[in-house]
């Protein structure tokens, strides 16, 4: 993929990460902060599935965007190519590993298979 | 510092004493980024344990809902409004929005790019960091 | 005579000293640089480079300093003074306020010997981007006249053409100081300068060429080689105006 793709996505996900996220965090301001995170209220949110997608796409976004930056600093760092190519496939398992570990907690919280 | 290519290094990278705001804010992106990545990894971790049911949940919430776990949380909220309103503004920049417009340079060579536009917006980031940090505080030590 | 004599006590009274602090190391046999300490005199309009120059002439000749036109032209005499890259025959030790002064040479350059370091990389990447007109045509085949540009298009890169190659913005750079591979300020500035000419049709291969893991995304706009720049060239101005056709700001 060229570089100039990768940051694009870059930029892309950042921005619709700050929407969501301003979204995720007003939910938390919606009762008491401290009310918000009682088992009962939190698994109601796992369970309403539009806030459940929100939360996918949050996790999904932000991971992207996360790794990508990790690999941005990590390849300034240090170069060689396989130095290189280590940093590129190691941010990119990272950051599949977390969306997949996310989102097991996401969906059986929201089949509720807790 | 290596001899052989006389790179600068991690220091001279980080080093934000030496060129002004701009690369203060550069250093800031940086730290915050690699702080708000660690602080994701960490929540989706610490959010899993709902899984382990209402038990688990609340045995996980009493480690986090501290006082320590509140002031880390407010440095999370700091870092992610300065990252938010300045990656929008280097978003901004690096579209070439408000960098300024090419012209003969005239003594004593002020770069047009490092102009007030772009000082108000790293300056706005730092103190909606530190209003949004405070307002986290007074909720989170509010209740 | 008398009248000499007491132009000279004048000038003696003015006179100040600073304390130059100028690194050494050679790579042939030097492990580590080392500083060497020299009292310099000098007058308001005394530059860094005088003062080098003096202490090779009165002090220690085996000094190693590139430097050319004393003018802030050439580009050759680009070294670290007080921490800052600065053109040495462009700073004047009396706007340094400082008792010391330590001249070091360049940061992210391999060092020659002492303040003079190599340019092989940055005229490396400066050629990489291809520094000159690209279009099928030229203005020498005959009957043809000479390619027209109007002042406008003129203002839209005279000021990136003024780069002198003295490599400060490249030493500035906070990518450059841990990323060899990045092809840096100097060099991405000077793609811009060619890409806004109207006269050049080489946009396309240029920002291929920049569009890399190590190109033009690893500026990240901390302005700090703008900020040193001593010929007002503002390659951050130049990059970010050069990212925007790759982010389709610009067309």
């Amino acid at each position: 993929m060229r570089e100039s793709t990768i940051m694009k996505i870059h930029y892309g996900t950042a921005l619709a990460a700050v929407a969501l996220v301003a979204v995720h965090i007003l939910m938390r301001l919606t009762m008491g902060f401290a009310e918000s995170l009682e088992y009962e209220n939190v698994l109601a949110n796992y369970k309403f599935v539009p806030y459940a997608i929100m939360l996918e796409l949050i996790l999904v976004l932000l991971a992207v965007h996360g790794f990508n930056g990790l690999r941005v600093i990590l390849l300034e760092l240090k170069q060689g190519r396989i130095y290189e190519k280590a940093v590129s496939y190691g941010c990119l398992a990272a950051m599949i590993g977390l969306i997949a570990y996310g989102s097991r907690t996401i969906i059986m919280t929201n089949m509720g298979l807790v | 510092m290596t001899h052989d290519e006389h790179k600068e290094g991690i220091g001279g990278m980080a080093n934000p004493t030496r060129y002004g705001i701009e690369r203060v804010a550069y250093w800031l992106m940086r730290l915050s980024g690699l702080g708000l990545l660690a602080y994701f990894v960490a929540h989706i971790y610490e959010t899993s344990n709902i899984l382990r049911g209402q038990v688990g949940w609340n045995e996980f919430l009493e480690l986090t809902q501290t006082t320590e776990g509140h002031i880390f949380l407010a440095l999370v909220i700091a870092m992610c409004v300065f990252h938010t309103v300045n990656g929008v503004r280097v978003m901004l920049g690096h579209g070439g929005v408000g960098v300024g417009k090419p012209a003969r340079p005239d003594y004593p060579y002020d770069p047009a790019s490092q102009n007030y536009r772009h000082k108000i917006g790293i300056y706005s980031a730092i103190l909606l960091a530190a209003i949004a940090t405070m307002y986290g505080l007074a909720v989170m030590f509010g209740e | 005579m008398a009248q000499v004599s007491s132009i000279a006590e004048e000038q003696a009274s003015t006179l100040k000293t600073i304390t130059l602090r100028i690194a050494r190391y050679n790579p042939e046999h030097d492990d580590s640089s080392k500083f060497m300490e020299f009292n310099v005199s000098y007058e308001k309009w005394t530059t860094v480079l005088e003062a080098i120059l003096d202490v090779k002439k009165h002090h220690d000749h085996s000094v190693a300093v590139r430097y050319s036109c004393r003018q802030a032209t050439c580009g050759s005499c680009g070294m670290m003074i007080n921490g800052k890259p600065k053109l040495a025959c462009f700073t004047k030790i009396s706007e340094l306020n400082s008792n010391v002064i330590t001249v070091e040479p360049m940061n992210n350059f391999p060092i020659i010997r002492d303040l003079a370091v190599k340019f092989e990389r940055l005229f490396d990447t400066h050629q990489k981007i291809k520094p000159y007109l690209i279009r099928d045509d030229t203005e020498l085949e005959s009957d043809a006249k000479e390619f027209l540009q109007s002042p406008k298009e003129l203002e839209q890169y005279i000021q990136f053409a003024n780069c002198i190659k003295c490599g400060l913005c490249n030493s500035a750079c906070p990518t450059m100081a841990t990323d060899s591979s990045f092809v840096g300020p100097q060099a991405l500035a000077q793609a811009y300068r060619y890409v806004a000419d109207s006269r050049d049709k080489g946009k396309d291969s240029r920002l291929k060429i920049i569009d890399e893991s190590h190109g033009i995304w690893r500026c990240h706009f901390a302005g700090s080689c703008s900020q040193v720049c001593p010929k007002g060239v503002d390659p951050a101005m130049g990059i970010q105006f050069l990212r925007g056709y790759l982010l389709g700001f610009r067309s």
